[in-house]
């Protein structure tokens, strides 16, 4: 019993210094002091109550977008058009923070609504091109992001144009009411926070307990047995990717209306591909979804302490935050391969292999 | 070339696959091995063959001990396997199949490999195109193919495991004459392993019987067949009685479809089935019967023609309405389409149960699943991942997830692969269900499961459907031929 | 003027569709092998940075295209042994590990951003170049340009031609049954992964030492997802894959023409330098849509069946399946 449990604390444990470890080797090779490096961060992070303000601020989108992606991941699918999902919602927020000018409590609802309807469109697309095109949801995933991406270019450099002249750094502010309230002077929104918090609590619910969720799972484990079992495949997948578009578009209307208070053509800014990391980190599972996410936010807001106070890029800290995750599978790789020595040394025989030939070759 | 295995042990956990089994093989000799599935034939083959290392025990080979750890050093003795699957590269020409690690040199000499083969198919009289993709050839050929490759390899030992399933009567008649050719004309050693007494008892010069990974005998051939069954079993079998049930109004009626798909296209298909009935599909493997069964539950399109079902036309429904209309799908693969690995039993009872509520009630359906598992003796937990279930198990698991009150059910194989035993006890279930006047229909490959259950059997050819056969009237013979699309060969000879 | 203007766009072509060619050519050796190296757009931009700075340290543009082939090889082992080894799922790793190399470039070659640099030199062959049309679209560019001529020619005659070859399909298409045959499936697997890797790398210096030179953040952007969708489109057959390579490139020197005519002034030229991406992947859509099914079943099978052949063909039947010897 004890061996088993700390079996378990290894393999959270190993997987951490072995991406430590990494990065300290590349820090030495660069010449910069590995304990200063990780020091920055550290304070870069957590000094203050205004970055851990921040950190938490970072958090809400790589949550909604992680626990979306658990959804998808669910259902066998690489959803990797969050990135242009994020910034549908993004879009559909502005148009509604630029066109309407009404009382706050309507207008960010109908922002944060409109947002989710943005995603969800996109991640329908995506779902459609699978379905109806055929192709691995990767590369549509993608094509869809550049096309996103070129759609919120367009969108800042003509129509919504500033009066002094279009930038990449995006439209002009929003009136007001378009604004997220904040937290006293924090950048931090308790609304968002909270839609966060709440999205981890449906998704777990969802996958867990009810028939959706099921489903979601017979149909990521083996698509054809689920079909022919009698999951209706086309609109499971269809409400698979919606359900991670809304979140995904909620985290772009929050991020353009809690963070900038405008729209940049920049507004995805890599979440969309981190939030990935976080749900295989997650292993699908949404509850662990806020943890991994506050870790690698804190990592994300403590990194550019390194380029003022080091001279070093802050993309240490997205070389931290992936080589933990490669580090995670292959220690589960590892401890794999030698559960199945030792099992092979007792002259044990995976229970698969115990299948007389007859079987194998019906 | 004379082969002996001695005490050979070969155990998967538990389960004691080999134990302790002792054989000899002589020089120009074709060495039957029997035993039902599961008997431990088809490991011991391995052992031989290199493909598993045995545990315990030694092979000789000309009274000289070997070890084999691949079975290129098995093919490097002398000997080689052809598998029921044969093991080719089904995207690659046959040329390109018969020089893949045989001409060891850096650029394959074709026009020596196209010579071999052509000499090597004309001493056999295999007709082998050496530029025609694999898949594009009949089991049979591919068959004939890997024997070619295993000759050109200077195989002395040729072990064959379930040669004759998926192939016609006639390419069995030229294999059984190739392998009887090989052995006195060549002094080569064959090892033939089956299941069936018929094709044992008419190839064979001796015959070793397995049964639960040991030898329960060896005699020469000629033998009673009595001797072998008891042998085989440890008892006498009686064969089943053909009973006749009272036919109920049609339930399914297919009108001249044509059903297309890029290798082959089924044309002008057209049958009823009525409740009760039992229709049996016979053919070579991709001779159409599987995309006319698809298409019968709404899993293949239907280009021409039309699905009835019960009066209410069918004919470009989707899977959802036939499923609704009472119709189920059973495929063969059990662990690829009819059931998800990683889900439990629970879990799956969970999903079959398309009317539950949203939030699923996890106790209760434990509950039901545990009523499942004892009603359909089903050995497992609730808990337990389907994949670690046997495959009898996993099959009477898909036969306890389909509803009651069926109106039809399609089965692929429905006991491929199956130990006699359960193959019985799954007969045994869908025959309570056409009492209940459920119609079914079904493919197999085994003549003797066709004849032996069907009321009715149709024979597709090449996208062909031949018009219904009452399965009385019908010898496992006339079935062959049919299957091999020579209705006139007959007559002819 | 006409001609001059088609032959100029025609070189360009050629010329800076070398990274993807190599990119591509060497992902459809490692998938050939049954392993998807889906690493590709980090695994470039790393060894384009390396192959960079290690051509400027040293100023050896030969000890960096070296080094970026090494990076190339590096990762790819690692794709291999965490997919042949510790049996991870391939694409998994596959997009861990372009985050990792991806952002390692941008850390590593902070200090090499926007630095002028050695880069290979041009070199017309002689007698060739002044063949009319054919000499300055093929023929007057430099070695690394020829080298991916090469690459896809000997790529092609390796694997269709010769007996290592055959067994590279083999373990891709039916692992099985290679090992039947005393092919050592894993080994194959991780030489073929290797050496896919090390063209990825030669690739990423192809792009910072002889396209686009010197390093910047983002500056290969893309390249590696663009190959890894061409190798689909070239139906793993490595003169497909070239075509495919050049005809992305087209359409990327078709965007920087539209993009000078007036007709498209109001638009940004985000859009010009993404649309090849977006449009490439479309083509790939239009090709493995079910409507081409559709629109091939209307033909008598036998034509079907080579038609579908021709422009789509098939993934090897092992590809992303782990082998595990019984």
């Amino acid at each position: 019993m004890t061996r088993i449990r700390l079996n378990d604390v290894l393999l959270v444990v190993a997987p951490i210094f072995l991406a430590l470890f990494f990065t300290t080797v590349i820090l030495l090779a660069v010449g910069a002091s590995p304990w200063d490096a990780y020091r920055n961060i550290l304070a870069g992070a957590f000094e203050s109550p205004e970055k851990i303000a921040d950190v938490v601020a970072a958090c809400v989108p790589l949550v909604l977008c992680g626990v979306g992606m658990c959804i998808t991941f669910t259902a066998g699918q690489w959803n990797v058009g969050v990135e242009g999902q994020i910034i549908l919602g993004a879009l559909f927020a502005t148009w509604v923070a630029r066109n309407l000018l009404w009382p706050q409590a309507p207008v960010l609802t109908l922002m944060l609504l409109a947002g989710m309807l943005g995603g969800a469109l996109w991640g329908v697309i995506a779902a459609l091109l699978k379905i109806y095109g055929n192709v691995h949801e990767i590369f549509g995933g993608l094509g869809l992001n550049y096309v996103a991406q070129g759609l919120a270019i367009w969108l800042i450099f003509n129509p919504w144009r500033p009066a002094d002249g279009a930038t990449m750094s995006g439209t002009d502010p929003f009136p007001d009411p378009a604004w997220m309230p904040r937290l006293a002077h924090l950048r931090v929104s308790p609304l968002a926070v909270i839609l966060a918090l709440l999205a981890v609590v449906v998704v777990y619910f969802l996958l867990r307990g009810t028939r959706w969720g099921l489903e979601l799972r017979a149909m990521g484990k083996n698509f054809r047995s689920a079909y022919l079992l009698g999951v209706p495949s086309t609109p499971r997948l269809l409400t698979a990717f919606a359900a991670c578009g809304a979140l995904a578009g909620l985290a772009g209307a929050i991020r353009c209306s809690a963070r900038y208070g405008r729209m940049i053509p920049d507004i995805a800014g890599g979440q969309g591909y981190l939030s990935l990391l976080v749900a295989l980190l997650a292993v699908s599972r949404p509850q662990w979804v806020p943890f991994i996410a506050f870790f690698f936010a804190a990592v994300g807001v403590g990194s550019p302490r390194l380029e003022l106070n080091m001279h070093l890029d802050s993309s240490l800290g997205g070389v931290l935050r992936a080589s933990m995750v490669l580090a995670v599978m292959m220690v589960a790789g590892l401890r794999m391969l030698l559960n199945q020595r030792r099992a092979r040394a007792a002259g044990e025989t995976p229970s698969q292999d115990v299948v007389e030939s007859g079987d194998a070759a019906g | 070339m004379r082969v002996e295995i001695v005490d050979l042990h070969k155990h998967f956990g538990p389960v004691r696959a080999n134990d302790g089994v002792s054989l000899t093989l002589e020089t120009g000799s074709i060495h039957g091995l029997l035993g039902e599935n599961g008997a431990g034939k088809s490991t011991l083959m391995k052992c031989l063959s290199g493909y598993q290392l045995p545990d315990r025990g030694t092979i000789r080979v000309d009274g000289q001990t070997v070890v084999f750890s691949s079975p290129s050093e098995a093919i490097q003795h002398g000997i080689g396997m052809l598998h029921q699957d044969p093991l080719d590269f089904p995207q690659m020409r046959v040329l390109d199949n018969f020089l893949l690690a045989f001409d060891r040199r850096m650029l394959p000499n074709r026009r020596r490999g196209r010579a071999i083969l052509r000499e090597l198919g004309e001493r056999f009289q295999f007709a082998l195109d050496p530029e025609a993709e694999v898949t594009s050839l009949t089991i049979g050929e591919r068959q004939q193919l890997e024997i070619l490759r295993l000759l050109a390899l200077g195989a002395q030992v040729i072990i064959l495991d379930e040669p004759t399933t998926g192939i016609s009567a006639p390419q069995k008649i030229k294999l059984f004459a190739t392998l009887r050719r090989l052995a006195e004309e060549e002094g080569r050693s064959v090892v033939f392993v089956s299941h069936k007494l018929a094709e044992v008892e008419s190839l064979c010069d001796r015959v070793t019987v397995l049964r639960q990974g040991r030898v329960t005998g060896e005699v020469e051939m000629p033998c009673s067949v009595e001797r072998m069954v008891v042998l085989m079993f440890g008892r006498h079998i009686p064969p089943a009685e053909c009973k006749r049930v009272e036919l109920g109004p049609p339930v399914l009626r297919v009108e001249q479809a044509t059903i297309p798909s890029y290798r082959l296209t089924v044309q002008d298909a057209g049958i009823e089935v009525r409740a009760g009935e039992v229709v049996g599909l016979a053919g070579l493997e991709g001779s159409g019967q599987r995309l006319f069964l698809r298409a019968c539950a709404g899993l293949e399109r239907v280009a021409a023609g039309r699905v009835h079902l019960g009066g209410q036309e069918m004919t470009a429904a989707p899977y959802r309405r036939f499923l609704a209309a009472g119709v189920a799908y059973v495929p063969a693969n059990r662990l690829e389409e009819g059931l998800v690995g990683e889900l439990t039993v629970t879990e799956h009872v969970a999903l079959v149960n398309r009317s539950g509520p949203f939030f699923i009630d996890w106790p209760a359906t434990r509950e039901q699943a545990m009523a499942q598992i004892q009603h359909f003796n089903v050995i497992g937990r609730p808990e337990s991942p389907v994949s670690a279930l046997s495959g009898g198990n996993q099959q009477r698991l898909l036969l306890a997830l389909l509803p009651a009150g069926l109106r039809l059910l399609l089965m692929e194989h429905p006991t491929r692969g199956l130990d006699v035993e359960s193959a019985r006890w799954i007969w045994q279930q869908l025959m309570a269900r056409r009492e209940e006047g459920t119609a079914i229909v079904f493919i197999s490959a085994d003549l003797d499961e066709l004849l032996e259950y069907s009321d009715r059997i149709v024979v597709f050819f090449g996208g062909q459907m031949s018009a219904p056969l009452p399965a009385c009237d019908t010898t496992v013979e006339q079935l062959g031929y049919l299957i091999a699309g020579r209705e006139r060969d007959k007559e002819t000879r | 003027m006409e001609f001059d203007f088609i032959v100029r766009t025609l070189a360009s072509m050629v010329f800076s569709s070398t990274p993807v060619v190599l990119a591509a050519i060497g992902e459809t050796i490692s998938e050939k092998s049954g392993v998807i190296n889906l690493s590709l757009d980090g695994s470039i931009a790393l060894s384009a940075m390396t192959g960079f700075a290690v051509a400027f340290t040293t100023g050896s543009v030969t000890l960096g295209i070296l080094a970026a082939m090494m990076v190339g090889a590096l990762v790819a082992l690692l794709v291999a042994f965490s997919c042949l080894t510790l049996r991870q799922e391939q694409v998994a790793v596959g997009f861990v590990l372009t985050m990792l190399c991806t952002e390692l470039a941008d850390f590593l070659g902070n200090p090499f951003v926007r630095r002028p640099g050695p880069s290979v030199p041009p070199m017309p062959i002689p007698y060739l170049c002044d063949i009319p049309f054919l000499g300055p679209i093929l023929f007057r560019h430099n070695a690394m340009v020829y080298l991916s001529f090469l690459v896809v020619v000997a790529a092609w005659w390796w694997i269709a031609r010769t007996q290592p070859g055959l067994k590279l399909q083999g373990v891709g298409e039916r692992p099985e049954s290679a090992f039947a045959r005393g092919v050592d499936v894993n080994l194959l697997r991780y030489v073929y992964t290797i050496v896919g890797g090390a063209l990825v790398g030669l690739a990423g210096a192809a792009y910072s030492l002889s396209i686009k030179l010197g390093w910047s953040h983002g500056h290969t952007t893309g390249i590696g997802w663009i190959a890894l969708a061409i190798v689909i489109f070239g139906g793993w057959t490595p003169w497909r894959v070239a075509i495919g390579a050049y005809f992305f490139a087209l359409l990327k020197a078709l965007g920087s023409i539209l993009q000078r005519n007036p007709a498209f002034e109001g638009v940004p030229t985000q859009i010009f330098s993404s649309a090849p991406f977006a449009l490439m992947i479309f083509a790939l859509l239009l090709l493995s849509s079910k409507g081409v099914d559709r629109v091939l079943a209307l033909f008598p099978p036998q034509i079907a069946r080579r038609l579908d052949r021709l422009i789509r063909g098939r993934a090897p039947g092992g590809l992303g399946r782990t082998f595990v010897q019984e």
